[in-house]
């Protein structure tokens, strides 16, 4: 079977974001693979080893240099890779609306994998839009998967502990949490065999996408600056708790 | 023009959470009608606390009773009642709930929707939210049918409006799923029993925790603070405490009131996740660890001895 995982090619979490211009940032930092969609590659290759005859396509929307994050899906275990290159950015609509025509050009999923979102956008939605478009059901921050003849069975968190199983029919769509898995990190033979996989490039304007009557357009990114103020709490631990405890009678309120 | 905007409560144990109000204020602007949308319960039960938020209508739904859980169904009834209502706007909770069901009825909608939103001005159609996992705000513009806004809890402070609300039945009860079945949902007893998302106090441990068992003296003083316990990605990943309480860039991002971070050394990511907190008091050895500038109080101190102070004197009183 095709299992297809979208990839996103994001800013490191560790970095500083700096903006430019009101509402771009600066790119020249470092990218990676977007850290849920660890947890899908991871998924879906544990799916394919256990399925004989099933191959796993990782497939990003992105600038040129979004290779790399194809690259790093590839060295955990991707066969091979789909770019869809495109120097713009794009909305969850427009995104998921690529990635659908990108899937469907190379064959028929019975699996697509995504993160349940991504840390730079965090609009949570591209697998939703995707299975609105293909019809298929979808089930996001799943921390459990387990693939029966014709259907999935997956378990899905919420807060508080709370874990719903949902069975759903296939083709479907799995939004990655971090429960799911624990990602391998990619040996150094791994990382050179990535480099001979084939990563096929298409180019978002070829895809033909008509624009959607539906946008979420970013006007303006304004830094989140810290404005506290530190003071200190002294004294010993008695001390120090009673303090505690008169703000936040008296300064929060919260009790 | 009046503009009708649909309102999705979200219940617990029967109850409208207190969540809902802060969204309702928000959604209540200039020239806006609102209606409030339950799919849990009678809307009777909370006709009184809704009408003193300025809800003019509430519409019961009523779901077949053995599909009331089921997401796809849930959706497409909000859909439903978006279209018999001439609905022009949906808000709802950027909840782990709502982060199941909003996105589905935009999908269904073909509608642009925003999650996490701190702001929304229905006349300009633009949402404030986060973006780069907390570390820029962002205004976005959204365009297109029936917009879907998912709203932060305690991202606004509630007010009342008297109005009187009117109670409308809508009957759901033919809508099915064919894709997606509700097989169980338990309890798995892990995690924090209040929502990090909702609660108005956190109260978080991070390497100065330094084992499992230390956790319980934060569970002991959040029972007494009425606060949900959270935790820093190296006590996630030591095992200490399972995912669903991890605070940060992939973990919950959370607004209380107050945060009170014990042995957390306040790395980027954590931030991300909790820098919109009203008040962070910082319990921490390490007086050079940068949550200890980046707070409103800090205590150079052993937070394995100051909670469990405060545990005892809280309570006393």
């Amino acid at each position: 079977m095709q299992i297809f995982v979208c990839v996103k090619h994001v800013p490191d979490s560790a970095v500083h974001i700096h903006i430019i211009d009101n509402h771009h940032i600066d790119e020249n930092i470092g990218f990676l693979i977007n850290p849920y969609d660890e947890h899908a590659v991871t998924e879906a290759v544990r799916i394919r080893d256990a399925h004989p005859g099933s191959e796993v396509i990782a497939v990003c929307l992105g600038k040129q240099d979004a290779e790399k994050t194809l690259r790093s899906a590839m060295a955990m275990g991707a066969d091979r890779g789909i770019l869809i290159q495109s120097e713009k950015y794009h909305d969850s609509i427009e995104t998921a609306l690529a990635l659908k025509t990108a899937i469907e050009h190379d064959g028929s999923p019975v699996l697509i994998f995504t993160g349940k979102e991504s840390i730079d956008d965090q609009g949570m939605q591209t697998q939703f839009r995707m299975g609105a478009l293909f019809d298929f059901p979808v089930a996001t921050n799943v921390v459990r998967l387990e693939i029966l003849s014709d259907k999935a069975l997956v378990d899905t968190e919420f807060s508080g502990g709370v874990v719903n199983t949902y069975e759903m029919t296939l083709p479907c769509i799995i939004g990655a949490g971090r429960g799911l898995n624990t990602p391998k990190y990619p040996t150094f033979p791994d990382i050179m065999k990535s480099k001979k996989k084939p990563v096929q490039t298409l180019l978002f304007s070829d895809l033909k996408i008509q624009t959607p009557a539906a946008r979420m357009e970013v006007v303006e990114l304004i830094p989140h600056l810290q404005k506290r103020q530190p003071r200190a709490l002294t004294g010993n631990a008695v001390e120090t708790a009673q303090k505690i405890l008169h703000i936040l009678k008296h300064e929060a309120k919260v009790l | 023009m009046i503009k009708p905007v649909g309102v999705i409560m979200e219940l617990e144990n029967g109850m409208v959470k207190d969540a809902n109000m802060g969204m309702i204020t928000l959604a209540r602007q200039k020239d806006t009608i609102l209606y409030a949308l339950t799919m849990d319960g009678p809307a009777g039960a909370m006709k009184e606390k809704l009408s003193a938020f300025g809800i003019s209508n509430i519409i019961e739904i009523k779901l077949a009773e053995d599909l009331r859980h089921n997401p796809d169904v849930r959706a497409k009834a909000v859909m439903e009642v978006v279209k018999k209502f001439n609905l022009s706007a949906v808000f709802g909770l950027s909840t782990a709930r709502g982060k199941d069901l909003l996105p589905r009825i935009a999908a269904l909608l073909g509608s642009p929707l925003v999650m996490d939103c701190f702001h929304v001005d229905l006349e300009k159609n633009m949402a404030e939210t986060s973006r780069y996992s907390g570390k820029t705000l962002a205004r976005i513009k959204v365009t297109g049918p029936v917009p879907v806004f998912g709203i932060r809890p305690n991202a606004k402070e509630p007010v009342r409006e008297q109005a009187s609300a009117g109670i409308i039945q809508f009957d759901a009860g033919s809508i099915v799923s064919k894709q997606l079945r509700v097989v169980k949902t338990s309890e798995t007893g892990k995690g924090s029993k209040i929502s990090l998302a909702e609660a108005e106090v956190i109260i978080s441990g991070g390497r100065g925790m330094k084992n499992k068992e230390n956790f319980i003296l934060l569970s002991q003083c959040a029972e007494k603070l009425n606060a949900a316990v959270g935790a820093s990605r190296v006590a996630v990943d030591s095992g200490w405490v399972p995912y669903a309480m991890q605070v940060g860039q992939t973990g919950e991002k959370v607004s209380p009131k107050v945060y009170i971070a014990c042995g957390i050394s306040g790395s980027i990511q954590h931030f991300a996740g909790m820098k919109t907190s009203g008040m962070v008091i910082a319990v921490n050895l390490d007086e050079t660890a940068a949550i200890m500038s980046n707070c409103d109080y800090y205590a150079v101190a052993d937070a394995l001895e100051i909670i469990p102070e405060l545990t005892k004197i809280l309570g006393k009183s």
